[in-house]
């Protein structure tokens, strides 16, 4: 995948785990969102594959595309609420699209979903009435009103406080696990990578250069990953303690 | 190809009348406030000045209220109305879709799998094909009755006299409405189509959309000025 002459990715093959959550990790800048927005078929890769369950999601015509992007739940970065909805009707609003289920068949489902992610009583509130935090989490309940089969977050506790980015992290994996999702995290923070990182993938300078979890990522003498990892005070220090 | 991508199937009408509806109030009735009071005040100038300028003992009094009903009609309540209602309606629409694009809100509408030049666009443009027409009627007859205050309160020519020429050459009036109604579906046209353009493919940040929002309004008002001469031109010689 390239802009202009500035080749972005290359090379690059994953496997993402069904009920596990995926992190995709790497410095700003090496291909990370690049990547995610391949995947969800926002920008259309030049050459390769992206499979769905085993089905070509760059070879499909667009009604095949639509079926999969049902079946998508996404949290953006800066949670991409609608300004002009409240919260219910942010959270409703896949449902009004696609399902045929009646008001209060929505309503409830909106609620439970809400619930679910500790949102009560800001239904009728618009988003630039709450909190980063809570956008994040009305994001949250909105990727998953559907059900969906596969979730992807991109940078999902950045401009967030530690404990609330902790908390996003943990309602992220719970979900995960309970409707067996095959979730994909972009991140390059380092608490949600030891917090939740079942599988990861570490990118660099375009290639996917390592692969590994949560335990692995922290004894791997590969001088990149390390070079990423420990790239804080606090953990260098926590390294030469653990020596 | 931004135009045509709009004519996909809607994936649920019921949506897309909601859409519909929201985009005509918003278009629509939310500038007749706007509207009403700038038609009546120029409705009233044209008046005061044509009755001034046309201060000599052998022109009938009714020439003003003809003179006021030719300038309201042709000219002010389709054309001048209208690139007011681009200043208001297009940098709206610009400004919208271009932070509705920078903050990923389009995005998101893409991944739900949704056609969001349809269900963003579409509306706008069919509403406001709809509801100008409906606005400009607003503007003439809100232009008449600032004129009819006027001949009323300063006393420069009779009100009937005013009536009078405003209901002059009967004939004529009908295709003069149908006339201004015609430009003023062209020109809804080019305001919610150019103005979604700049906003919907606007790249960047808030300062980006300020841009697009700049750029709707000025690219409306030239493409208004030359759609109203290319019109003029066919429709009336």
């Amino acid at each position: 995948m390239s802009f202009g002459d500035t080749q972005v990715l290359h090379d690059v093959s994953f496997k993402f785990e069904r009920g596990k959550t995926n992190l995709v990790i790497g410095q700003s800048g090496s291909g990370k969102s690049v990547l995610t927005k391949c995947i969800i078929g926002l920008h259309n890769p030049e050459k390769g594959q992206i499979l769905y369950d085993g089905l070509d999601f760059s070879a499909m015509k667009k009604k095949e595309k639509k079926k999969i992007r049902t079946q998508i739940g996404m949290l953006f970065q800066g949670g991409a609420l609608f300004d002009s909805l409240s919260v219910i009707e942010n959270v409703i609003f896949p449902l009004k699209m696609f399902t045929k289920m009646s008001r209060k068949e929505m309503l409830d489902r909106a609620n439970f979903c809400l619930e679910r992610v500790d949102i009560i009583d800001k239904n009728n509130l618009f988003p630039s009435e709450i909190s980063g935090g809570m956008q994040k989490r009305v994001a949250i309940a909105r990727a998953i009103v559907m059900k969906p089969k596969y979730l992807f977050c991109d940078e999902p506790n950045s401009g967030l406080d530690p404990l609330t980015a902790i908390l996003i992290d943990n309602l992220i994996k719970e979900l995960t696990e309970e409707y067996n999702m095959t979730t994909v995290v972009i991140t390059h923070d380092m608490n949600s990578v030891l917090e939740i990182g079942d599988n990861i993938m570490f990118i660099y300078k375009g290639k996917n250069h390592w692969e590994g979890d949560k335990d692995s990522i922290i004894t791997t003498p590969n001088k990149e990953v390390n070079d990423f990892v420990y790239s804080s005070k606090f953990l260098k220090l926590f390294k030469e303690k653990m020596n | 190809m931004m135009l045509l991508s709009m004519f996909a199937k809607p994936e649920k009408i019921s949506v897309y009348w909601a859409r519909l509806m929201e985009e005509m109030m918003q278009l629509g009735i939310k500038s007749l406030g706007i509207v009403i009071l700038m038609s009546a005040f120029m409705g009233a100038v044209i008046v005061i000045q044509s009755a001034t300028a046309i201060d000599a003992a052998w022109i009938p009094d009714y020439t003003v209220g003809f003179t006021a009903k030719q300038s309201i009609i042709l000219e002010f309540s389709p054309t001048i109305m209208s690139l007011i209602l681009a200043g208001k309606v297009g940098s709206n629409i610009a400004s919208e879709l271009g932070s509705m694009r920078v903050t990923e809100q389009i995005d998101a509408l893409e991944i739900m799998g949704i056609n969001t030049k349809a269900y963003l666009i579409r509306p706008k443009i069919i509403a406001a094909v709809l509801i100008f027409p409906v606005v400009i009627i607003f503007s003439m007859a809100f232009g008449f009755g600032g004129g009819w205050m006027a001949s009323f309160g300063t006393g420069l020519i009779p009100e009937e006299q005013y009536l009078v020429g405003i209901q002059s050459f009967y004939d004529d009036n009908l295709w003069m409405i149908t006339y201004a109604l015609i430009k003023a579906t062209v020109f809804a046209f080019i305001i919610t189509s150019v103005s979604s353009y700049h906003g919907y493919y606007t790249i960047g940040g808030a300062l980006e959309v300020g841009k697009s929002s700049t750029n709707a309004v000025v690219y409306s008002s030239v493409l208004i000025l030359l759609a109203n001469l290319l019109l003029t031109q066919l429709l009336l010689i």
